[in-house]
């Protein structure tokens, strides 16, 4: 009997629906070529990580951990240590999730719930998306002129009848911390409300409807039912958010003063990692230049360890109905 | 009229909203609070695009396109050279991830599934962990493997650096346009006897372009407006470039040293080139919606 009557008669040993050997030596080729291109990425991971610390290998030779919990920064003696840098990421860090997470889940739940009709709530989560799109470079001449006069008699004030607290315990001198986390709290908000309202949407209609019919109010519905139930995406897109303040650089150089110093006061001046990258790598050499790589390593390490945490929270909470 | 007290032997209850109960206030109160907080968010981008027009809008000519920047205490001069440092540095950016991007995400969404190994996630993850890397620390690494080894400043070390900036904007969006592409276009250009690459370059590929190509919009307006990888990459130049092996000015950069000068005219020039990186950024923004948006 032979096989499939239609095709036609053979003459090589090899029937002709199979495809010939160079086309197969193409597409796996094209598959390998591609599967290049993904490692690729997985490898420039890698290599910044492998880069950085290389270069960072005479200062972490030199000072060792204590880098971590150093206050000099002395290219004179060769003596460095960024624990006021380390201070300062933390802390704008810090005031920019205090103001944005409220501010930007406020956002998230306004455009996610019906409020509005869907021809005005499109454009405006698209106005939110491009508020992101604006370069940092920009928030900080903004910030320079703008905002610094615009919160300096604010800051005097609290200074002047609150500055037996900590926090408002020195005269605004311009530039400063809390300028800086005001600045990044505006930068992140985008992210936090994106990425919030898109695990708000996500939770299932029914939810929502069970909870009405049950006789709760709309805010009962929201903070019983929704909220927890898109709690593991609110989470992730927090840290995500967090990751990029600790990383963001230009806007922050521009409006925080740049000095050495660690202060409890929000209105003194200080620095970022990024901040002290910024200002010194272009002109540092020798030992100063590794020890702004074993800073720049130190960054690295800590965004990364806020990226995975929220990658992991992410995959790990998140429901799928 | 006469409300029965009992209705089958269960009592009667008013099933109207009670508006001064606590928990209706409360309700109210909190979809103000939101409201609120909407109105909060779109302040600082009006605010700022406001002070961008009433500060810059005065100082754009077309000569700012062809002049160099200025000395302290002179006329206002141009960004010529930092103009096209820009497109300079972000084309070279782009000639290498647009192509790699793309290809990496041929490869996760088409490929990666396949293949034995179970690399999608890492690769993935990869991308994921990478969009999360400081765009300084991009900088150091191109300062430390180009700038440290060709002894020079140059666009192309500030385009490696924001390649790796652009990159997983690209491959995410690349993919998950290549696998909006309904199964059925594969499987019927399979049936019509065309192999892996006649699918994916003939079938695939041009059904996603257009979202892709959102993607790579993105990127770019991303990149041109990044400052921290191009700071001590491609350092600033007071002049035109004559080849890309040497130390380029970039609008951004530009916008950062003049922004930080007590000079007014040179303040006025970082206003001015700030108000045209916001225009160009803006404007890819909303084209790269619009793309998207018509299909």
């Amino acid at each position: 009997m032979t096989s499939s009557p239609n095709l036609p008669p053979e003459s090589s040993s090899k029937p002709a629906w199979k495809r010939s050997d160079s086309a197969r030596f193409l597409d796996n080729g094209f598959v390998w070529g591609t599967g290049a291109f993904g490692y690729a990425l997985m490898a420039i991971l890698i290599g910044i990580a492998l880069q950085v610390g290389v270069q960072a290998i005479p200062a972490l030779q030199k000072f060792g951990l204590g880098f971590l919990f150093s206050t000099n920064w002395n290219p004179v003696e060769d003596l460095f240590g960024v624990l006021p840098q380390l201070y300062g990421t933390l802390v704008t860090s810090f005031i920019a999730l205090l103001i944005a997470v409220p501010i930007g889940l406020g956002i998230a739940l306004f455009l996610s719930e019906d409020f509005l009709p869907e021809k005005i709530q499109r454009p405006l989560v698209f106005l939110i998306e491009l508020l992101a799109a604006v370069p940092s470079v920009v928030f900080g001449l903004w910030g320079i002129f703008v905002l610094i006069p615009f919160l300096r008699p604010l800051g005097i004030w609290l200074n002047q009848n609150f500055g037996w607290i900590p926090f408002f315990s020195t005269p605004p001198a311009g530039p400063g911390i809390y300028i800086a986390g005001i600045i990044l709290a505006i930068m992140i908000l985008p992210i936090i409300s994106a990425i919030s309202r898109d695990a708000l949407v996500a939770v299932p209609l029914k939810l929502r409807q069970a909870s009405y019919g049950l006789g709760a109010t709309r805010w009962e519905t929201i903070f019983k039912v929704i909220i927890p139930a898109a709690f593991s995406g609110i989470v992730g897109g927090v840290m995500l958010a967090l990751g990029r303040a600790m990383g963001e650089t230009m806007a922050v150089t521009m409006v925080i003063g740049n000095a050495n110093a660690i202060s409890p006061s929000l209105f003194a001046q200080g620095s970022t990692i990024s901040s002290l990258l910024a200002n010194q790598f272009a002109e540092a050499s020798g030992l100063q230049s590794s020890s702004l790589m074993y800073a720049a390593l130190a960054l690295f390490l800590l965004t990364l360890i806020v990226n995975v945490i929220a990658e992991y929270i992410v995959r790990r909470f998140s429901i799928k109905y | 009229m006469a409300v029965p007290e009992s209705i089958g032997g269960y009592e009667s209850i008013n099933l109207k909203k009670n508006s001064s109960s606590p928990r209706t206030l409360f309700s109210t109160v909190m979809s103000v609070v939101a409201t609120l907080c909407a109105v909060l968010a779109i302040i600082p981008l009006f605010a700022v695009l406001f002070y961008l027009l009433r500060q810059g809008v005065q100082y754009l000519s077309p000569s700012l396109f062809v002049k160099l920047p200025p000395p302290p205490l002179a006329d206002i001069g141009g960004f010529g050279n930092a103009f096209v440092g820009t497109l300079l540095t972000v084309g070279i950016a782009s000639a290498i991830s647009i192509p790699v991007g793309i290809l990496a995400a041929v490869f996760l969404a088409e490929f990666a599934k396949d293949t034995a190994a179970p690399d999608e996630n890492w690769i993935d993850f990869a991308v994921n962990i990478l969009a999360g890397v400081p765009s300084i620390v991009m900088g150091t690494f191109a300062w430390a493997t180009i700038v440290l080894t060709t002894g020079t400043y140059s666009a192309v070390a500030a385009g490696v650096a924001l390649a790796i900036l652009m990159l997983p904007t690209i491959v995410r969006t690349a993919s998950e346009a290549l696998e909006a592409v309904p199964g059925s276009y594969r499987q019927a250009s399979i049936g019509l006897g065309a192999g892996k690459v006649d699918t994916v370059l003939r079938i695939v590929l041009p059904a996603a372009t257009p979202a892709i190509v959102t993607g790579v919009m993105l990127a770019v307006a991303r990149a041109i407006g990044e400052t921290a990888p191009v700071l001590f990459t491609a350092l600033f130049s007071q002049f035109w470039n004559r080849t890309v092996w040497e130390p380029t000015a970039t609008l951004s950069m530009l916008v950062y040293s003049f922004a930080q000068v007590p000079y007014k005219n040179q303040q006025n020039l970082a206003w001015a080139g700030a108000l045209v990186l916001v225009a160009i950024v803006l404007f890819l923004n909303i084209l790269a919606r619009w793309i998207t948006r018509k299909r």
